[in-house]
């Protein structure tokens, strides 16, 4: 309880931060989850290319001597280079793993079995790249970027963390802040895009009513592929935020952020954009603050048990509609 | 079209004797001022009638009058925002589906809800299983209750499908039967759960007229053998024809209740359904 | 692929179509030849860079907990993406038992092992059951990695170290059986390598295997059983359309609750018989990808198929052995196998076969019906 209180304001920010990031990625979960009515498992790996898009571009420029005006330049670069990956990886993956099981009809069953192996795929070909190197001849030119594949990948280090102001006995840091603030910058275009465009009111009617929103003309194949667009574009923000805090990633960071993104979809009450960003704060600073009280290597498990929580005593989230659907 | 529904309760209203009516029919089931709301649509609004014992009731009314919602709210699917459903004199109250099926009422679907890809005699004997009680201990070990719970549903699924006529059909998956051994496969089902009160839901739909003619056989040949049926259909021959009773329904609303007859020659009925059912569907 | 499957039902056809007596001695025939597997080493089955026993008995093990999540995913219709969770907690009551904090003997061990995790099983359903189907692959999918945490995390547990000294079970040494050798290219008894009936040692992990496969085969019957009666139809029904089976008289959330349970009890099971020969325990052999894994072998099989599922976990288990040397793109194939399974088969394998069970149930019915008339 002690550290709680003492850190209480270092908690809660690093927790918003990390938080803001979990709400990005979650963002690709609840819009495809709406739209489809499908876990897409692979999201994680979709955030995770995107990490090594920025990653690599950025090593190849020689990023990490880079000062003042430079440093802006680099960071919209690696914006650029994650959200790019990931976009693509978002779009092949409803090419490739889904769109021929909607054409079938398949149960969603069968299309959770898909999205688990692509998660398989996309993350295997990360742990294996020196390998599919070696299948195109290029494992000596491109040498830097896919040795030791099952290790930590550096990310050039841009912005040195330095504190902004105090609050209480806590010195505020700038990544914190710029995380942060990106993030909630970011949700917002988002936010406005799907209540003000007409792309973005497509995808909230075939959310609702693909029937009703079919006979209004809604291209649902449209939407969908729109809906893995904008999700993998954000996973490629929280890719580089994500970057800027951590600095590191690997073949299988996907994993456990994909899962608390998730979890952050589903606490804010899955299908809901807003809920996706009240979700991943909310559990970001949680994790935060149980991880103070019952230890850091707890921390994971606070995660799920939030979750388990939260579905059983209020299974459509916080900001959720309610379930009762007409049947029978 | 001006709305021509009166705001209160019918005009239409029969005291006179009809079958099962009168002095000595106990009422079955009661639905009492039921009103239903789902978010800002009402769905059933102060609905109120009851089936005497041993009748043949129908349930008809425009398309989204509500008619499936009253099945819905009388087996337990929807809980009524207020008013209640009284069954043999006892109110439903919060009792789940499957309770309420065990107490006495049985139904079949609009859109045929069968099990798909088990056998028809496996359909049948579902329903068969509603009163029985093996547990995974009885059955693991072949106790004695497993063995007679198994032979009496058996026997009795075997006598159902005999009577719908589809003893060949037993062993043959539900999904691939005809659609007429589908709707006679769900009558079956639901008889086997022993039921008081029979709902069907527009059992003819996509009937010729030589099916709908053998149904109408059928729901009297089951009323004669004690079951009370609550039949909603939109095909008006077959209801002027089997029915003891009628109760209309508009826009969630009870619109009226009285005799087949005196139903079939009330214009503001036959208004209120103008032009769509007046010829058989 | 259907020629394949047309060509086994067929087969299962004609074989149900023999009488009785002929059927019985067919599968005891049957199922020798698979406990002797090891024993016989055939040319293109046994695996050569690994120990055929070994794999064999993984093979069991795996076997088993496949039966266990079919009955979950494949009769039920439950998707459960944390039944690692069940395997563990078996495996880790054998390792507190029997050395951690007791000193029980292996056999002692499976019974708490069942019960702990009928009852964890019974724990996580009783709330989460409720819930709609996707989120329940979210809930379990969380319990299966609360468990391997807390494992990591409990000093109590063994923590990272995990359990060392797991007991095995023990049994008398009994007469030896010699194995076949091929690699002279025609069958040559080997004197020098030998089985000991009931000798539960290091060096060979045959009696294991037999000790495994006979759980297995157990599982069958009680699994038989289950399904043709009110439990069986009452889980397919539910699968099917719940709210209209629950119309129908079937006590739905019940019924889910029981297949959940009995699935936690093959499932706490078979982490006993895992916990036998290891020898040491730790929370790496409990991770989510073996849950995906599992839900593989089901999917894979044909959920609801209990020799679809069956045949799934001995094929998943012993590809990887029998092509070792493709172990690193291990997992880069098992993914492109699921998707590919996915949009080409996704009715599995061995899709149920409705039409012969019903037969068969019937033949037991009218079984009944003869006892009957002659009490």
């Amino acid at each position: 309880m002690d550290l709680l209180i003492h850190h209480f304001f270092e908690l809660t920010i690093t927790g918003l931060a990390i938080g803001a990031v979990y709400s990005l990625v979650a963002l690709g979960y609840t819009l495809v989850y709406g739209v489809l009515r499908l876990i897409n498992f692979a999201h994680s790996e979709v955030f995770m290319w995107g990490t090594f898009g920025a990653v690599w571009v950025l090593t190849a420029l020689g990023a990490g001597q880079a000062s003042g005006a430079g440093v802006f330049g680099y960071l919209i670069i690696g914006f650029a280079a994650a959200m790019l990956v990931s976009a693509v990886v978002a779009m092949l993956l409803e090419y490739v793993a889904y769109r021929p099981l909607r054409k079938r009809n398949a149960p969603p069953l069968v299309a959770l079995i898909s999205a688990i192996g692509a998660s398989f795929v996309l993350s295997e070909l990360m742990g294996l790249r020196d390998k599919v190197a070696t299948w195109f001849g290029l494992e000596t030119t491109l040498a830097d970027y896919v040795g030791r594949p099952r290790e930590n990948a550096v990310m050039p280090s841009l912005v040195d963390s330095h504190t902004v102001f105090q609050l209480g006995d806590y010195g505020v840091k700038n990544i914190d802040i710029i995380v942060f603030v990106s993030a909630l910058v970011m949700m917002v275009v988002l936010d406005q895009f799907v209540r003000r465009t007409r792309l973005g009111r497509g995808i909230r009617a075939v959310a609702q009513d693909p029937e009703s929103a079919a006979l209004m003309g809604v291209n649902r194949d449209r939407v969908i592929r729109l809906t893995f667009l904008v999700g993998g574009i954000m996973a490629g923000g929280a890719a580089m935020l994500y970057l800027l805090k951590i600095g590191v990633t690997r073949y299988n960071a996907g994993f456990i952020l994909g899962v608390k993104a998730f979890t952050a979809a589903v606490l804010g009450g899955i299908g809901n954009v807003r809920g996706a960003l009240l979700g991943g704060l909310v559990l970001g600073v949680a994790e935060n603050y149980g991880s103070a009280l019952v230890g850091t290597q707890w921390k994971d498990v606070v995660a799920f048990l939030l979750l388990i929580v939260i579905l059983l005593f209020r299974p459509t989230g916080l900001l959720g509609e309610s379930l009762g659907k007409a049947r029978a | 079209m001006p709305d021509t529904t009166p705001a209160t309760d019918t005009q239409v209203d029969s005291t006179g004797p009809a079958t099962g009516e009168g002095a000595s029919a106990r009422r079955l089931l009661e639905v009492d001022d039921v009103t239903l709301r789902f978010g800002g649509v009402v769905a059933l609004n102060e609905v109120s009638f009851h089936i005497n014992e041993g009748e043949i009731l129908g349930l008809i009314g425009p398309n989204g009058a509500g008619k499936t919602t009253c099945f819905n709210v009388m087996t337990g699917v929807y809980q009524p925002t207020s008013g209640g459903v009284r069954f043999q004199g006892e109110p439903l109250g919060r009792r789940k589906k499957h309770e309420i099926t065990r107490l006495g009422i049985a139904r079949t679907f609009q859109n045929i809800r069968l099990f798909g890809t088990m056998t028809a005699l496996e359909n049948v004997l579902v329903g068969a299983d509603a009163h029985h009680t093996t547990g995974v201990g009885s059955a693991v070990l072949r106790l004695p209750k497993h063995r007679r719970e198994e032979k009496e549903g058996y026997e009795r699924a075997r006598e159902l499908l005999k009577f719908m006529g589809l003893s060949k059909r037993a062993n043959e998956l539900a999904r691939n039967l005809s659609y007429g051994d589908q709707r006679r496969l769900e009558i079956a089902r639901a008889l086997a759960t022993d039921p008081t009160l029979l709902c069907l839901d527009e059992p003819a739909a996509g009937f010729n007229p030589a099916e709908k003619a053998r149904l109408m056989e059928l729901i009297r040949t089951i009323r004669d053998q004690g079951y009370t049926v609550l039949l909603i259909e939109h095909d008006m021959r077959l209801v002027m024809g089997v029915t003891d009773r009628i109760v209309v329904l508009k826009s969630a609303r009870k619109f009226a209740e009285a005799l087949p007859a005196e139903i079939r020659d009330n214009p503001a009925v036959i208004a209120a359904y103008l032009g769509v059912d007046e010829n058989a569907s | 692929m259907s020629a394949v499957t047309d060509f086994f039902h067929g087969f299962r056809g004609r074989v149900a179509g023999l009488p009785k007596p002929v059927r019985i001695v067919l599968l005891v025939v049957a199922a020798l030849l698979v406990y002797l597997l090891p024993i016989l080493n055939p040319p293109f089955i046994t695996t050569t860079d690994s120990d055929f026993a070994s794999v064999l008995f993984s093979c069991s093990v795996y076997a088993l907990v496949a039966l266990g999540l079919n009955v979950v995913i494949g009769y039920a219709g439950l998707l459960d993406l944390g039944y690692v969770g069940f395997f563990a907690i078996g495996a880790y009551a054998v390792g507190v038992f029997g050395s951690a904090h007791g000193t029980l003997p292996w056999l002692l061990c499976v019974p708490l092992a069942i019960i702990f995790a009928m009852v964890s099983g019974i724990l996580l359903g009783a709330p989460t059951l409720r819930v709609r189907g996707d989120y329940l692959a979210i809930v379990t999918l969380g319990f299966g990695e609360i468990i391997r945490l807390v494992l990591l995390n409990s000093a109590w547990l063994g923590a990272a170290a995990g359990i060392s000294n797991v007991p095995s079970p023990t049994g008398p040494a009994l007469f030896s059986i010699p194995h076949l050798d091929w690699s002279g290219g025609a069958p040559v008894v080997d004197l020098s390598t030998t089985t000991t009936v009931l000798e539960f040692g290091v060096r060979d992990a045959t009696p294991f295997y037999w000790l495994a496969l006979t759980v297995v085969i157990i599982v069958i019957f009680i699994d038989r059983l289950m399904q043709n009666s009110r439990v069986g139809r009452a889980w397919e029904a539910t699968r099917e359309d719940e709210d209209a089976a629950e119309l129908m008289g079937v006590p739905t959330f019940r019924f889910k609750l029981l297949a959940f349970a009995i699935g936690a009890c093959i499932g706490g099971l078979s982490g006993s018989l895992f916990a036998a020969r290891q020898g040491f325990l730790n929370p790496d052999n409990f991770t989510i990808l073996y849950s995906v894994l599992f839900v593989a072998m089901v999917v894979v099989g044909g959920q609801g198929n209990r020799w679809g599922v069956i045949s799934a976990a001995f094929l998943l288990t012993w590809l990887p052995e029998k092509f070792r040397f493709l172990s690193e793109e291990r997992y880069l194939l098992f993914g492109l196998a699921l998707m590919a399974l996915a949009i080409f088969r996704p009715q599995g394998l061995l899709p149920p076969r409705r039409a012969v069970r019903a037969i068969e149930s019937e033949e037991e019915i009218e079984a009944l019906e003869e006892g009957t008339a002659h009490a």
